[in-house]
């Protein structure tokens, strides 16, 4: 028990490392230079606006009894009546709200008015965030997705992913286009930001995955051999999902586009550890694996629709998070295995049709659920502040319009200690480095 | 006087200095520029997407130079800088009428 209590304190500071500042800086790399402030503030901001607001009455929405889609807000308001000793739960599951919120950025890159996202954020997560959590992790017997339709979600498929994936949809359906978009090219402007976000939204994955574990009131011996053995088993599907969804992605890109990128990889990573997010506790390791080759593949190849069909999603949170996680979350239904944490045979375990008819159903739910309030939410905002940023502060950059600053000084050659970039800079400092060495032998 | 002016691959300027320091130019003004020629840049692929990247980086040289030494100049620098490969750049010369050192007010000659 003392070992599950540091455990669990370990987990929760990764998970809150995989929004400030794993999540930034992968959505920071892959925005351009003039926006990169903004789409990293985008996600700091987040986390300091939901981690009050889910203090104040997230955790008593989730988790101060009964409910449908959500608890009494008020019964353990500002965790009146909760232990200290219990506040590490409060601490874990408030860095899943912060990152389902700050997810979302990434499709409105660079255009979206500071003022609407700080608005946007603490109403989303209290309409729609706080209740989906209770309904897929409060698994009370009347908890909509977990109790009455009775889906497998491990650490958040449904409530963190599908979620964020919709609400980016339906925000970027009424946001509209960045100027330009598609035919100006908007190239990521830092792709070492980008795979250093990737490779640390992994690591904080095993707090998020492997820390969802949830007990059943066993003790003593009993209790060490479940956190055991089904630790062992989240941490391992967390980490072979991603191998397979890496390569899956790159063979995809290889095949369409003759070259595997290094975004492709990163893109991987992710595509791979949000798949598996649901399913982590649920399949064994063969199962794992092929929920990451399939996310992988059919993520690299989601990414592309947007320009088919129009939407500019700008970062891909769609094309990853909620492809990524309807795959992960359905495709329980065909993998889960009754050894795994919901003890439910799936289809190719002789389980039948039955839980991949609950999985969908579950999907369903959250996509209607978001989608709608998402609507609602900011086509409030978009008649009253306004959603859009003005046009003029768009083309000349949301980082100094909203932010008064700029992320590089790479021009400061002629005011002040600035130096120029590139080769001529390289060529400068080995001549200084030869006229010291002279002056030495001198 | 003349004004050589060049285009070349970045990284082939560290040679052609050296190169034009051996025969004894003594200075150059060197910008970052870019630009295409019939190469027309090359393609780049993000997340399936695929880019026309039309502009490429090259260093761009320009040297004034005795009259004398201008085609001594420009065989140094397209020597130096062939690759025999797409996109090693121009080198051209144009007349140049004056040519004034701000320090001492020398003029033409005396000033290069």
């Amino acid at each position: 028990m003392d070992g599950y209590y540091a455990f669990m304190l370990v987990a929760t500071a990764l998970v809150l490392m995989m929004t400030v500042p794993a999540l930034a800086l992968f959505y920071g790399g892959m925005s351009r230079s003039k926006s990169v402030l903004n789409m990293m503030m985008m996600s700091y901001v987040a986390a300091a606006i939901v981690g009050i607001l889910y203090v104040a009455v997230g955790w008593s929405m989730g988790w101060s009894g009964d409910g449908t889609l959500f608890a009494n807000p008020f019964d353990l308001f500002w965790l009146d009546g909760v232990a200290t000793g219990d506040y590490i739960y409060v601490m874990f599951q408030m860095t899943f709200a912060i990152i389902t919120v700050a997810l979302i950025s990434g499709a409105v890159e660079s255009r979206m008015k500071f003022s609407a996202w700080v608005l946007f954020v603490p109403v989303w997560a209290l309409v729609v965030y706080f209740p989906l959590a209770h309904m897929v992790f409060s698994c009370t017997e009347d908890s909509l997705i977990c109790g009455r339709i009775g889906a497998q979600d491990y650490a958040g498929g449904t409530a963190v992913h599908i979620n964020a994936g919709i609400a980016a949809l339906v925000l970027v359906l009424l946001l509209g286009k960045r100027i330009g978009w598609p035919k100006e090219q908007m190239r990521p402007h830092n792709l070492t930001l980008t795979m250093l976000g990737a490779g640390l939204l992994w690591f904080g994955w095993y707090g998020f995955n492997v820390g969802s574990i949830v007990f059943a009131g066993e003790e003593g011996e009993a209790f060490t051999e479940r956190f055991i053995s089904e630790t062992g088993r989240t941490f391992a599907n967390t980490t072979l999902a991603t191998f397979a969804a890496i390569l899956g992605w790159l063979v995809i890109e290889r095949l369409v586009h003759k070259k595997a990128t290094s975004l492709g990889a990163a893109s991987g990573i992710v595509a791979g550890l949000v798949a598996i997010t649901p399913a982590a506790g649920a399949v064994d390791i063969g199962g794992a694996v092929a929920i990451g080759l399939v996310a992988g593949a059919v993520c690299a190849w989601a990414v592309s629709l947007k320009y088919k069909l129009g939407f500019d999603d700008s970062l891909d949170v769609v094309g990853v998070h909620l492809v990524g996680g309807v795959i992960g979350t359905v495709l329980i239904g065909v993998f889960s295995t009754s050894e795994g944490a919901g003890g439910v045979d799936g289809l190719l375990y002789g389980g039948g049709f039955g839980s991949l008819g609950d999985q969908t159903l579950g999907v369903l739910v959250a996509v209607v659920y978001s989608g709608v309030l998402t609507a609602v939410i900011a086509l409030a905002i978009k008649y009253t502040i306004g959603l859009r940023l003005d046009e003029e502060d768009e083309v000349n950059g949301i980082d100094l319009a909203a932010h008064g600053e700029s992320a590089y000084d790479l021009h400061s050659g002629s005011s002040g200690s600035g130096s120029s970039s590139g080769i001529l800079a390289a060529s400068t400092s080995s001549t200084a480095v030869t006229s010291r060495n002279e002056g030495v032998k001198a | 006087m003349k004004l050589v002016t060049a285009v070349i691959k970045p990284h082939k300027w560290e040679d052609v200095r050296e190169a034009l320091e051996t025969f004894g130019v003594t200075g150059m003004t060197v910008s970052e520029v870019s630009g295409y020629g019939r190469q027309k840049g090359h393609t780049e692929v993000y997340r399936g997407a695929e880019y026309d990247i039309a502009l490429v980086p090259k260093i761009r040289l320009e040297i004034v130079v005795d009259d004398a030494d201008a085609q001594d100049v420009v065989g140094i620098i397209v020597k130096t800088a062939q690759t025999g490969r797409i996109g090693d750049g121009k080198v051209w010369v144009s007349p140049v009428e004056t040519v004034v050192r701000v320090r001492t007010g020398d003029t033409d000659e005396a000033a290069i």
